[in-house]
């Protein structure tokens, strides 16, 4: 009799630990699953991005690239912005060749400006600056006035 | 040192936009700002590390393993940093907004996290029945490391050749990343929560796990509300949209839950630590209200490129981040003098100066958005000159704001100075 209660107990309790381990496993596996499922999501709109081409062309010549490694080396970024990205003291640059002229960037950077030092730029490094301006030039528009505004929130351009 | 550093060079910065070219000819703003902006990057990684670290100690309830690791992890990280900002003062750069210093620096940068990883990694076995704060920093640490080196794929020729892809990677790593170390520093702040209540009963239930999963759903995919206007794939920004979206769910969550945080904060604020959990709760309330509407692309293109972004950034690096770490901080080195005197004007201080500080940044941004779209004629220079009031409020505010971390932060340090003392002595007298 003793044998038969304490059986049953024993049964009982197996019952309820499998119970809550299941529970418990569950529990931790929908976790488990939601993570992987954002993780496997996340790591394939990154390789969609990574592989695929934008509209824009690269670069068209060695000279434009060398503008964009001056940029980053002359850290211009802090001052100046590229499609609204980048420091507030100084205005976008990424249409300053169609607003502007050849002349009066060269202007610019060869003697800066009340805020913008004189970086004592070559001819070469001029030049390669104004490749990079001819380049972003070409790959949109910047101004925040040529979007078109619509009713669900969304913008585009033309 | 890194958030004196970051103080100190934001102020020479701000110096700039109300006597433009103050410093122009011995230490121009291309340099001040990257000593800025790396100095509270460093700041706000390296104490979180150390919070984390620390936090992981007392959840384990033992010592942390791999001592000598933590103490390489360490060296690099001050090491690469303290070069990476004497490399700006000599106009060396070479990199891109925000990780502006040569790539070369990337190396020590991703070993000390590897290290990181590894140290926690060690001292932590399994996510099975674990709080919602170590799945966390699990995810924050992990996070990291991928976003970091996405964020120097440029180096690739491939997708360097391309402006608009590299800049749509560039800011799709730049938007996790900050999401990563937001996850090891909320996680942070809900052990310490769970700590000051007595229980784990918040960060085991379902919706601390919700909010995370959100958290991490937005860290992973809301990333393009930063280019709307950058002509990038178009599914990107409509991903960004939606999902950003999401985190209205957490902004009606704090307005529903805002009656009770009131009360429970009241029955804590004496504890320092759980003074500044609960700013940090009000400027997420601000800066999150802020970013919603920024997410959206009809609004975003009246703010982008305006100081309306910077607003939302000091809101979240100061107003959260750093509100959070100096209660980690707190909770470290002592809770117990919060009494005094200069501590609690520090904090009142620096949340009241930041909060002229934000609107001011605020307001310029609108106001340079209206010259933009009203007067597209006037001059970048003119405009700039135009919101200079704004910048003089700024400015003092700021000065407002260098002073309120002063008084906090010393007696901190003074009490982390005088615990070192002890160890000593005791270590002496056994």
């Amino acid at each position: 009799m003793i044998l038969i209660i304490n059986s049953g107990f024993f049964v009982v309790l197996l019952l309820q630990r499998l119970y809550f381990f299941r529970l418990y496993m569950e529990k931790f596996r929908i976790k488990f699953i939601v993570f992987l499922v954002l993780l496997v999501t996340f790591l394939g709109y990154s390789t969609t991005l990574y592989f695929t081409q934008t509209e824009q062309l690269a670069y068209p010549n060695t000279l434009a690239q060398k503008g964009k490694m001056l940029w980053q080396q002359k850290n211009c970024v802090s001052c100046h912005q590229l499609y609204g990205l980048g420091g507030h003291l100084g205005p976008d640059l990424t249409n300053v060749y169609s607003i502007r002229s050849e002349a009066y960037i060269t202007s610019f950077l060869q003697s800066g400006t009340q805020v913008m030092p004189n970086y004592h730029l070559s001819l070469e490094e001029i030049q390669a600056f104004i490749e990079f301006f001819k380049y972003t030039n070409t790959t949109g528009v910047a101004d925040p006035t040529s979007f078109t505004k619509h009713f669900n929130g969304t913008i585009s351009q033309q | 040192m890194f958030l004196f550093s970051a103080l100190l060079f934001g102020l020479a910065g701000a110096l700039e936009y109300i006597i433009p070219g103050f410093w122009k000819d011995f230490f121009s703003f291309e340099k001040i700002r990257p000593l800025h902006v790396s100095s509270a990057v460093f700041w706000i990684l390296i104490t979180a590390i150390g919070c984390v670290l620390y936090f992981l100690k007392e959840h384990n309830n033992q010592n942390l393993k791999q001592q000598k690791l933590i103490r390489w992890a360490f060296y690099i990280f001050v090491l690469s940093f303290v070069g990476i900002l004497i490399s700006y003062s000599f106009g060396i750069f070479g990199g891109r907004e925000y990780w502006e210093f040569n790539p070369v620096f990337s190396i020590p940068i991703t070993v000390g996290w590897i290290l990181f990883i590894v140290v926690f990694m060690s001292n932590f076995k399994t996510l099975k029945q674990q709080p919602v704060y170590l799945w966390m920093w699990f995810t924050g640490v992990l996070f990291f490391l991928f976003t970091y080196l996405e964020s120097n794929l440029w180096l690739i020729p491939e997708i360097r050749n391309h402006l608009v892809k590299d800049m749509t990677i560039q800011w799709k790593s730049y938007g996790s990343m900050v999401g990563s170390w937001n996850m090891l520093i909320y996680g942070s702040s809900i052990y310490l929560m769970d700590k000051i209540a007595g229980n784990k009963t918040y960060s085991f239930s379902n919706i601390a796990f919700w909010l995370y999963f959100l958290g991490l759903f937005n860290l992973m995919f809301n990333w393009g509300h930063h280019i709307y206007t950058l002509p990038t794939q178009p599914y990107v920004k409509h991903i960004a949209y939606v999902v950003s979206m999401t985190e209205l769910f957490i902004f009606g969550r704090i307005i529903y839950f805002w009656k009770s945080s009131v009360s429970d904060a009241k029955k804590h604020f004496h504890i320092g630590s759980y003074r500044f959990l609960i700013a940090a709760d009000v400027w997420v309330f601000l800066t999150l209200g802020l970013a919603i509407l920024m997410s959206i692309p009809a609004l975003n293109i009246y703010m982008h490129g305006t100081h309306v972004i910077v607003a939302h950034t000091m809101g979240a690096t100061i107003g959260i981040n750093t509100m959070l770490l100096l209660a980690f901080t707190y909770d470290i080195f002592g809770n117990q003098t919060t009494r005094l005197k200069t501590e609690k004007f520090g904090f009142w201080l620096i949340n009241g100066s930041l909060l002229v500080f934000w609107i001011s940044l605020t307001m310029a941004g609108f106001a340079k958005s209206y010259e933009q779209f009203n007067n597209p004629e006037v001059a970048y220079g003119e405009i700039i000159r135009q919101l200079r009031p704004w910048f003089y409020v700024f400015f003092v505010s700021g000065c407002g704001l260098v002073v309120g971390f002063f008084m906090v932060v010393f007696p901190l340090m003074r009490r982390w100075l005088n615990g070192l003392k002890t160890l000593e002595k005791s270590s002496n007298s056994e």
